[in-house]
């Protein structure tokens, strides 16, 4: 076939996607640097003030740099969440009946709607009359403590959140799963014969096999934590005292709230910077940990 | 010589029967471990659904009590009354079905373009797509609503249902994986007989991959149903609300009462679980395909 028309069909095939690659996408991301570097309050036309922006964001010590903090201290999420993730999957891969039910019920949590969520841990959490605390207290009694009042306590409303969203992590349960069924049998029966156990073939065979997608969940995991944001506009409108005030939600504060479109673009632009930097350590480090199968020739 | 034979025999035998019990005890400890778990997963589901079946007086207990007595069905005719259920759940329905044709239509022809075709350009314009799975929502979001709203679009649906008919990168991620598992020599028999690309797409790429265009479709009508932000923002009037926004709203309104929010919740989660169990292999295919949860 004519190689011209070759071409042709296939930037034919991909237009659709490639018309809003630039309109919803390459557009927006210059219109937003652009954005950043103005006085923008929407119903004017974008007034160009340089770094004012960015330099009255750097030095907001009263929401910006908590509101960063804030969602920093939400990546404890990311470790804890690997850490059960995969154990659970690692429970789920014995091939024993009944398996199917299990792997469901944990699933179940991460299909339902984040409202609906937030609403019901609102419930679960509440300090007097919760689920959490009716557990919690009568575990507690004895060494004479208290539960905490969670979303209610600014030293104890993030971690509330973290555990929200661990009942939600058979979402990524199942993609381990998924990835722990691609192991081939082989490198297991090799392992066996070396004299493994099947603690040694988890962390010799396993975890490198499957590093691939550990990569991925960290850097999506890192992504995700940045745009964190339907659970506190719910449960906390960012309280108490701006203690889940996390990035995501200041930043819908400013551009839908106060109408602060500049600024909230600068935010958007720190967001972007910050993500491509934590997404290049970790490809960095990455070398050392992933291992693919295709790269090996 | 004899007897000793004999008793390597029987530590053979003694060595398996070990094995057999280490076995036993180990599957039972998985069992219970994964009965626990259940446990805790269901706890706040089970909370849902007894506390949206309790009276009033029966909210506020010392002890949590897991069987509603009495059982109040009215609370979901009253949560439905003060929140238009119906009328959330049909602008819910339509967003959905459009945003659902769209993104299935407009990904399944890029991925075809990725996966079967050959051209200039292709491998990097594909490196491109998989790069902006990672850009975060909100650097393009701001711009976005601008333009929308400059030329007046805010407050219609337009703006939820018009950019998935530009594809999404993650599906058409999806769709090109599993197009690049049926074989090449499929295409290239319809070539020789003549067939333009567009009919082998139609007529051969799109029969053999429902299970996969399925899957896109599913995870799409997830992805709309559940969506909270943009409703947020582009719907100004309460009748268009879709169901996630019209529960916060809900929320802001009925703030203590817990019977009347936990059957809201329960309202609004229900028929995602109906979907979610008829649909369950599709899931776990899509998953297994790309390594990504939709």
């Amino acid at each position: 076939m004519f190689k011209r028309q070759r071409n042709l069909q296939g930037w034919l095939f991909v237009s659709p996607w490639l018309v809003g690659f630039f309109v919803f996408t390459l557009y927006p991301i210059l219109a937003s640097l652009y954005y950043s570097f103005c006085d923008y309050r929407v119903l004017t036309p974008p007034k160009w003030v340089g770094l004012a922006n960015y330099a009255a964001l750097l030095t907001d010590r009263d929401y910006f740099l908590p509101s960063l903090w804030n969602t920093l201290f939400m990546l404890i999420e990311l470790p804890l969440a690997l850490v059960i993730g995969l154990t659970m999957a690692l429970l789920l891969n014995h091939k024993i009946p009944g398996i199917g039910i299990f792997r469901t019920i944990y699933y179940l949590p991460s299909i339902m709607p984040v409202v609906a969520v937030a609403v019901l841990w609102l419930w679960v959490l509440n300090p007097q009359y919760g689920l959490l605390n009716a557990v919690l207290t009568p575990l507690l009694a004895p060494f004479g403590l208290q539960p905490p009042g969670w979303l209610a306590d600014p030293k104890w409303s993030k971690p509330a959140f973290i555990m929200m969203d661990l009942w939600a992590v058979g979402g990524s349960v199942v993609i381990y799963l998924a990835s722990l069924q691609n192991v081939p049998a082989h490198l297991y029966e090799a392992a066996e014969i070396d004299g493994a156990g099947s603690w040694h073939k988890t962390i010799h065979v396993t975890l490198p096999m499957i590093s691939p997608v550990i990569f991925y969940n960290l850097i999506m995991g890192v992504i995700w934590t940045f745009q964190y944001f339907t659970q506190t506009f719910i449960m906390t409108q960012g309280g108490p005292q701006n203690s889940t005030l996390f990035y995501a939600l200041y930043l819908f504060y400013n551009a839908f709230r106060d109408f602060r479109m500049g600024r909230a673009c600068a935010m958007a632009w720190i967001l972007f910077i910050l993500t491509l930097i934590a997404t290049l350590i970790v490809f960095r480090t990455s070398a050392r940990w992933v291992y693919y199968e295709g790269e090996r020739n | 010589m004899a007897t000793e034979a004999m008793t390597t025999k029987r530590q053979l035998a003694h060595w398996k029967q070990s094995k057999v019990w280490r076995k036993r005890i180990a599957v039972t400890a998985v069992y219970l471990i994964l009965i626990a778990l259940s446990i805790s997963f269901l706890a706040p589901f089970a909370l849902m659904v007894s506390t949206s079946l309790k009276t009033e007086d029966r909210i506020f207990t010392e002890t949590i009590e897991w069987i509603p007595s009495p059982v109040r069905w009215q609370n979901y005719a009253d949560a439905l009354q003060s929140f238009p259920f119906l009328l959330y759940l049909r602008n819910t329905l339509f967003v959905c079905a459009l945003v659902v044709v769209g993104t299935v239509l407009s990904s399944a022809l890029p991925a075809y373009g990725f996966a079967r075709l050959r051209w200039k350009g292709r491998d990097t314009l594909f490196l491109i797509m998989l790069a902006t799975i990672m850009l975060p929502a909100q650097v393009t979001m701001l711009p976005v609503f601008v333009m929308f709203r400059t030329i007046g679009w805010t407050g219609t649906y337009l703006p939820l249902v018009v950019p998935p008919f530009f594809g999404s990168a993650f599906a058409i991620f999806l769709l090109r994986q599993f197009f690049l598992t049926i074989p090449q020599e499929l295409s290239d028999a319809a070539r020789i007989d003549g067939c333009s690309e567009w009919r082998i797409f139609w007529q051969i790429i799109v029969p053999l991959s429902v299970p996969a265009l399925a899957t896109v479709a599913l995870f799409a009508f997830i992805g709309a149903w559940t969506d909270f932000i943009n409703p947020l923002v582009y719907l100004t009037d309460e009748n268009t609300y879709t169901l996630a926004v019209g529960l916060q709203t809900f929320v802001g309104r009925h703030s203590s009462e817990w019977n009347l929010l936990m059957a809201a919740a329960t309202v609004v989660t229900l028929p995602l679980m109906v979907v979610f169990f008829f649909t369950q292999r599709l899931f776990i295919e899509g998953i297994t395909l790309t390594g990504i949860k939709g």
